[in-house]
C-alpha cells in the first residue's frame, strides 16, 4: 500500500458507570469507596452457596433516567442474563449483566464534530450490571489478595455506535456524558475512583472506505489524558502496521501510560466464551409508561439546555457558558450566587478567571471544590460595595479556596477592607513622596515609569488596601 | 405411648396437650437413630445441641408462645440446604468443610414453627441423581430392603422417615428428587409450585426448577410442614405471595365430584407392570371415593427428559461454577498456577455425576450450541407448560406413576446414567411447568417395595393436591405401614 493513503481512525466506547446507589446492585451492603478489604460485603455479594439476588430498584430507577437524558428508548420488558467466566475477584464465577433484553437502547448524544459543526454520537445500548472485586497483590509473601468490597456495586455499560473519529471527539463525548449522568445524578463519575471508566474499540479504515478495519479493544482506561494517548498511540501503531503490509489483529490491549505504548492481553482466539443465558434467579423487570414518564418529568435541566439558557438568557459568551455548564458543580457555583443576586457575568468571570486558575493549579476536579460556593459571592459583594479591592479579593479567594476559610472573616481578621479614609490615604502618599525624591524628581522631567513606582510603594505602603486610582488622583495632586 | 406408630401431627397435638414432652421426643429419635443409622446411612450429620433446642422448644410451647401443630416435633433437613453453623455439605466433598455464617429462610421459617432439627440428611451430590449414591459420604439405603436404592436426591430425607428416624423432613425437588425418593421409600412428599416456598439458602443446582418441600408420613404432615414454608421472601425474587396451603381444608378434604385426568402416554414403555397396576387400582379407589377418573393423551411427555436435561445441565454448568477452590470449599494441595488451581480443585473435589452434567451444561451453552440446544430447550419448555394449562382447564387433578419402577438395587443405574436419566421420565415435566405434585403411598411390588401415585395439580393448588391425597389416606392404609426391620 502506498504510504501516501491518508487514514481514517474510527471508534466505539463501552463506558462503565458505578452508580451513586447507598447500596450494593443485590444486597444491603453499602457502595462506599474505601474501606478495610472485604468490610463491605455479605454472603449475597461474596457469592456464597445458596444465597440469591434481591435487586435493588433504585438501580432501574437510575439507569432509566441515564437512558432518557441521553435520549434512549427504555426496553420496558428487559431482563438480567448471567456472563460466565472464572477469576478471583468474580465470586459466582458470573457476572450478572443485560445480553438480550438491555434496559436502554437507541439514544445518542450530540457533541461538536472535529473541524465545526455538532454531530450526533449514537448510544447502542445501556445496560445494568454488577461491577467485580479486586485483586491485590502482596509482595511480602508473593501471594494474590482478593477484595470484595466493591463486588455488586451497580453499573451501568452506555456502549456507544462507532461514530467517533478523533481522540478529540471521544473526549467531548466522555465530558458530556460525564456532566449528564452528574447534573441527573446517577453516578459521581470519579474517574480517579474508578467510577466512570471507558474501553475503546478501534480501527484505521483508508479515508473514503464505507468498510471498517479490524478492531482491537483497550480496556479500563480512567483518565481523558490518557484515553487520547492511547488513541493517537493505537492508530498510530495500527496504521504502522497496514503500511507495512501488516494485518491488525483482533484482539484486546492495555494501554501502558508510563511507557505511552499498547501492549497485547488476549487475542480473538482465546476470547472466553462467556456462554450467556437469562438469569434464572432474577424475574424479568417491567416498566409502566407512567414510570417512565414520572422519570422523564423529574429529569432536571440538562447541559446542553442550560448552556443554550445561559447565553441567551444571562448574556454569558458560548465559551464560558459551555466550559460552566461542563460540570454539575461549576454549575452550582454559578447557579447558587445568581439565585444570591449577584450579576451573571461577574460570577461567570470570577468561575472563569480565579475558580478555573485554582483548580489548574492545585490540579483538583471542580467537585473537589471545598469552599462553601456563597463565599464566591460574599467576595464579589465585598469588591462591588468597594470594601475590598479586586486584588485584595483575589488573594483571599485563594485562602477561601485551599483552606475553605470565610472570606468576611478572613477580611476582617487580617485588616484588608480598603482604606477609604482620604485624610489616611494622603498621610502615607506624602510620606512615600517625601522617602523618594529621587522618583519625584524623575516624574517631574517627564519619567511616567517614575509614577508607577511612585504608585507601588504607596500602595504597599497602605498593604494594597486603597484603590489604586484614588491613589493615583491623590499622589498627582500632591505632586502637582 | 408408642411414637413409632405416630404421626407429626399426632406427636406434635400430644406434646401440646402435655402428654409427652418435646425433649421425650427428641430422645426417641435421636435413639432411632443410633438404632438404625449405621444401617441406613440417612444422616451426614446428627447435631449435637438437639436436646437443648428441644428443650428450649418446650419451654415456648408451655409457655404458650408456640402454638404451631408441629412445635416440638424432631425432623430432618436435607443438607443442601443452610443451616447457620451446621455443615452444609450438600453431599459433597467440595462443600465439606462449609459452615454457613446464615440460615435457608425455610430452615428459619420450619425452627420458627418449633422445629427440633435433628441434623442433616443425606443426598446425592449437589442433588444430581435419583438414587442418593452420589454423595460423597457413602449410599443411602432403602429401609424398605438395604440391598436397593432409597430414590434420590433426597434419598436421605424419604429414607429417614421410613425408617422413624424423624417424624417429617425438609427436601429439594428440582426433577422428582423429592417424589420419587418418597414413591420408594412408601413416604408422602411434596414439591409446591415454582416460587412458593423461598429458595433462599437452598444450594442451587437448577434454579429455575429448584423447589423446597416437605416430607413426612402422611399428607396431613406434609400440608402442616408445608404451611410454615409456603411464604413470600423478599429475599428471593422469584418467590411469590399466595395463599398458602390450609390444614383445616386438607383434613376436611372430599374428593366427590373432583375430576382426575390419566395421561395415557405415562403408561406406555419402560413402566413396570406392578407399578402400573397399583396406580390403576389407585385411580379405582378414588372413583369409588366419588371421583372421576378419565384418560386423555398428553403426546409431549416425550419431550420431558431432553428438556430438562439441557435446562438444568445449563444452569447447574453456572451455579457450580463458584466452587473454584478460591474463597471456600475444597481446595487441591498443590497446583501450579491459577489455572491449575481451578483444574484440580474442581476435578478433586466433584464427583462424576456432577462433573458429568457441568459439561453437559457448558456445551449447551457454548456459542454456536446455545440456539440448537438451550433456546430449542426453552421453547420445548413452553409447550410442556401449555400442555399442561391445557389439561387443567378439564380436570383438578392428574394422576399418573412417579416413577416407572420400584427402588432398584443398589450399583444398578450408577453405571448407566441414561438409563437413570430416563426414570425421571414422569417427574421431571412436574417441574419444567413449575407446577406443584405429590408422591402418595399405594401398593407395594411383588417384592415388597413400595409404589407412590404422583398426583399433580395446577399452579397454587397444593390444598386440593394434599386434600386429595389426605382424603385417600382415610380410606388406605399404604402410608401407615412401615418396613419389617423398624
Amino acid at each position: 500500500m502506498a504510504k501516501t493513503t491518508s487514514w481514517e481512525t474510527v471508534m466505539g466506547l463501552e463506558v462503565h458507570v458505578e452508580l451513586a446507589t447507598k447500596t450494593k446492585i443485590f444486597c444491603s451492603c453499602t457502595t462506599e469507596f474505601g474501606g478495610d478489604p472485604n468490610t463491605h460485603c455479605c454472603p449475597v455479594c461474596t457469592g456464597m452457596p445458596g444465597v440469591l439476588p434481591s435487586l435493588n430498584r433504585q438501580v432501574v430507577n437510575y439507569a432509566v433516567k441515564a437512558g432518557l437524558a441521553t435520549n434512549c428508548t427504555i426496553t420496558q420488558y428487559n431482563k438480567f442474563d448471567r456472563k460466565n467466566y472464572f477469576y478471583p475477584d468474580l465470586p459466582k464465577a458470573y457476572q450478572v449483566s443485560q445480553l438480550y433484553l438491555p434496559i436502554c437502547r437507541n439514544g445518542g448524544i450530540e457533541i461538536e464534530a472535529e473541524g465545526g459543526g455538532k454531530k450526533i454520537i449514537g448510544i447502542h445500548e445501556i445496560h445494568m450490571e454488577e461491577d467485580a472485586g479486586k485483586l491485590v497483590h502482596d509482595p511480602w509473601t508473593d501471594s494474590t489478595m482478593v477484595d470484595y468490597n466493591r463486588c455488586g456495586v451497580p453499573l451501568i455499560e452506555i456502549v456507544s455506535e462507532p461514530d467517533f473519529r478523533s481522540a478529540n471527539e471521544v473526549i467531548r463525548y466522555l465530558e458530556k456524558l460525564k456532566a449528564i449522568l452528574q447534573f441527573i445524578g446517577v453516578s459521581d463519575c470519579k474517574m480517579q475512583e474508578g467510577s466512570l471508566r471507558a474501553d475503546i474499540n478501534l480501527s484505521v479504515r483508508p479515508v473514503g472506505s464505507d468498510k471498517f478495519g479490524t478492531r482491537t479493544e483497550m480496556k479500563n482506561m480512567n483518565s481523558f489524558k490518557a484515553i487520547a494517548r492511547a488513541i493517537n498511540g493505537e492508530s498510530k501503531r495500527q496504521i504502522e502496521v497496514l503500511e507495512e503490509g501488516g494485518v491488525v489483529k483482533q484482539e484486546t490491549r492495555r494501554w501502558d501510560d508510563n511507557k505511552d505504548a499498547s501492549f497485547a492481553m488476549r487475542s480473538k482466539e482465546d476470547a472466553q466464551d462467556y456462554k450467556y443465558f437469562p438469569e434464572p434467579d432474577l424475574i424479568p423487570i417491567e416498566i409502566s409508561d407512567e414510570f417512565i414518564e414520572n422519570t422523564r418529568n423529574s429529569l432536571p435541566e440538562l447541559p446542553e439546555a442550560k448552556r443554550q439558557r445561559y447565553v441567551s438568557e444571562l448574556g454569558l459568551s458560548e465559551y464560558d457558558a459551555a466550559q460552566i455548564t461542563s460540570s454539575k458543580y461549576l454549575v452550582a457555583l454559578f447557579e447558587e450566587n445568581l439565585a444570591a443576586g449577584y450579576p451573571a457575568k461577574e460570577i461567570a468571570n470570577w468561575i472563569m478567571g480565579e475558580v478555573m486558575r485554582m483548580l489548574s493549579d492545585s490540579g483538583k476536579e471542580p467537585e473537589e471544590m471545598g469552599f462553601e460556593y456563597k463565599y464566591l459571592g460574599a467576595l464579589i459583594g465585598m469588591v462591588q460595595k468597594n470594601e475590598i479591592t479586586r486584588n485584595t479579593a483575589k488573594k483571599v479567594f485563594k485562602s477561601v479556596f485551599e483552606e475553605g476559610c470565610d472570606p468576611v472573616k478572613y477580611v476582617e481578621e487580617n485588616n484588608l477592607k480598603t482604606v477609604t479614609d482620604t485624610g489616611a490615604v494622603k498621610a502615607a502618599i506624602e510620606e512615600v513622596v517625601a522617602a523618594n525624591q529621587k522618583s519625584v524628581d524623575e516624574y517631574k522631567s517627564g519619567k511616567e515609569k517614575a509614577l508607577q513606582y511612585l504608585i507601588g510603594q504607596s500602595m504597599r505602603a497602605l498593604r494594597g488596601k486603597a484603590d489604586p486610582q484614588t491613589v493615583t488622583a491623590i499622589l498627582k495632586e500632591i505632586l502637582g | 405411648m408408642n411414637l413409632k406408630d405416630m404421626t407429626a401431627l399426632e406427636l406434635g397435638a400430644a406434646i401440646k396437650k402435655g402428654e409427652i414432652s418435646a425433649v421425650e421426643a427428641a430422645k426417641f429419635s435421636l435413639g432411632q437413630i443410633d438404632k438404625y443409622d449405621e444401617k441406613f446411612s440417612c444422616f451426614v450429620t446428627v447435631q449435637d445441641d438437639v436436646l437443648a433446642r428441644a428443650e428450649e422448644v418446650q419451654k415456648k410451647i408451655s409457655s404458650g408462645e408456640l402454638t404451631s401443630p408441629l412445635a416440638g416435633v424432631p425432623m430432618g433437613i436435607k443438607d443442601n440446604m443452610c443451616q447457620k453453623g451446621i455443615q452444609t455439605s450438600c453431599g459433597s466433598l467440595m462443600l465439606k468443610s462449609f459452615k454457613p455464617t446464615y440460615s435457608a429462610t425455610a430452615v428459619e421459617q420450619i425452627m420458627n414453627a418449633g422445629a427440633v432439627p435433628l441434623g442433616k440428611l443425606n443426598m446425592d451430590e449437589f442433588a444430581m441423581g435419583s438414587t442418593t449414591e452420589t454423595s460423597y459420604f457413602g449410599a443411602t439405603k432403602n429401609p424398605w430392603n438395604v440391598k436397593c436404592v432409597p430414590g434420590g436426591s433426597s434419598g436421605g430425607s424419604a429414607a429417614a422417615v421410613a425408617a422413624n428416624e424423624c417424624f417429617y423432613a425438609l427436601g429439594s425437588d428440582t426433577g422428582g428428587s423429592i417424589r420419587q425418593p418418597a414413591s420408594f421409600c412408601g413416604v408422602t412428599g411434596i414439591k409446591p409450585t415454582y416460587g412458593s416456598v423461598s429458595r433462599f439458602g437452598l444450594v442451587a443446582y437448577a434454579s429455575s426448577l429448584d423447589q423446597i418441600g416437605p416430607l413426612a408420613r402422611s399428607a396431613a404432615d406434609c400440608a402442616a410442614a408445608l404451611s410454615e414454608i409456603m411464604k413470600k421472601d423478599v429475599k428471593d425474587n422469584t418467590s411469590v405471595k399466595t395463599e398458602g396451603v390450609d390444614l383445616n381444608s386438607v383434613l376436611n378434604y372430599d374428593v366427590n365430584g373432583m375430576k382426575i385426568g390419566i395421561p395415557t402416554d405415562f403408561f406406555g414403555e419402560g413402566l413396570d407392570k406392578d407399578v402400573a397396576a397399583a396406580i390403576e387400582a389407585a385411580a379405582k379407589q378414588l372413583e369409588a371415593m366419588g371421583a372421576t377418573v378419565e384418560k386423555f393423551d398428553m403426546p409431549i411427555v416425550k419431550y420431558a427428559i431432553p428438556t430438562y436435561y439441557i435446562i438444568a445441565a445449563a444452569e447447574a454448568s453456572s451455579n457450580l461454577s463458584r466452587y473454584d477452590g478460591i474463597k471456600y470449599g475444597y481446595r487441591a494441595e498443590d497446583f501450579e498456577d491459577l489455572l491449575d488451581l481451578y483444574t484440580k480443585s474442581r476435578s478433586e473435589g466433584f464427583g462424576m455425576e456432577v462433573k458429568r452434567r457441568i459439561m453437559l451444561g457448558c456445551f449447551v451453552l457454548s456459542s454456536g450450541y446455545y440456539d440448537a440446544y438451550y433456546r430449542k430447550a426453552l421453547q420445548a419448555k413452553a409447550l410442556i407448560k401449555g400442555a399442561f394449562d391445557k389439561a387443567f382447564e378439564k380436570y383438578d387433578l392428574i394422576l399418573g406413576p412417579v416413577a416407572p419402577t420400584t427402588a432398584l438395587k443398589i450399583g444398578e443405574n450408577l453405571s448407566d446414567p441414561l438409563k437413570m436419566y430416563l426414570g425421571d421420565i414422569y417427574t421431571v415435566m412436574i417441574n419444567l411447568a413449575g407446577l406443584p405434585a405429590a408422591s402418595v403411598p399405594c401398593g407395594f411390588d411383588s417384592k415388597g417395595m413400595p409404589v407412590g401415585m404422583h398426583l399433580i395439580g395446577n399452579y397454587f393448588s397444593e390444598t386440593k393436591i394434599l386434600g386429595a391425597a389426605h382424603a385417600y389416606q382415610q380410606t388406605t392404609d399404604w402410608h401407615k405401614r412401615t418396613p419389617s426391620e423398624i
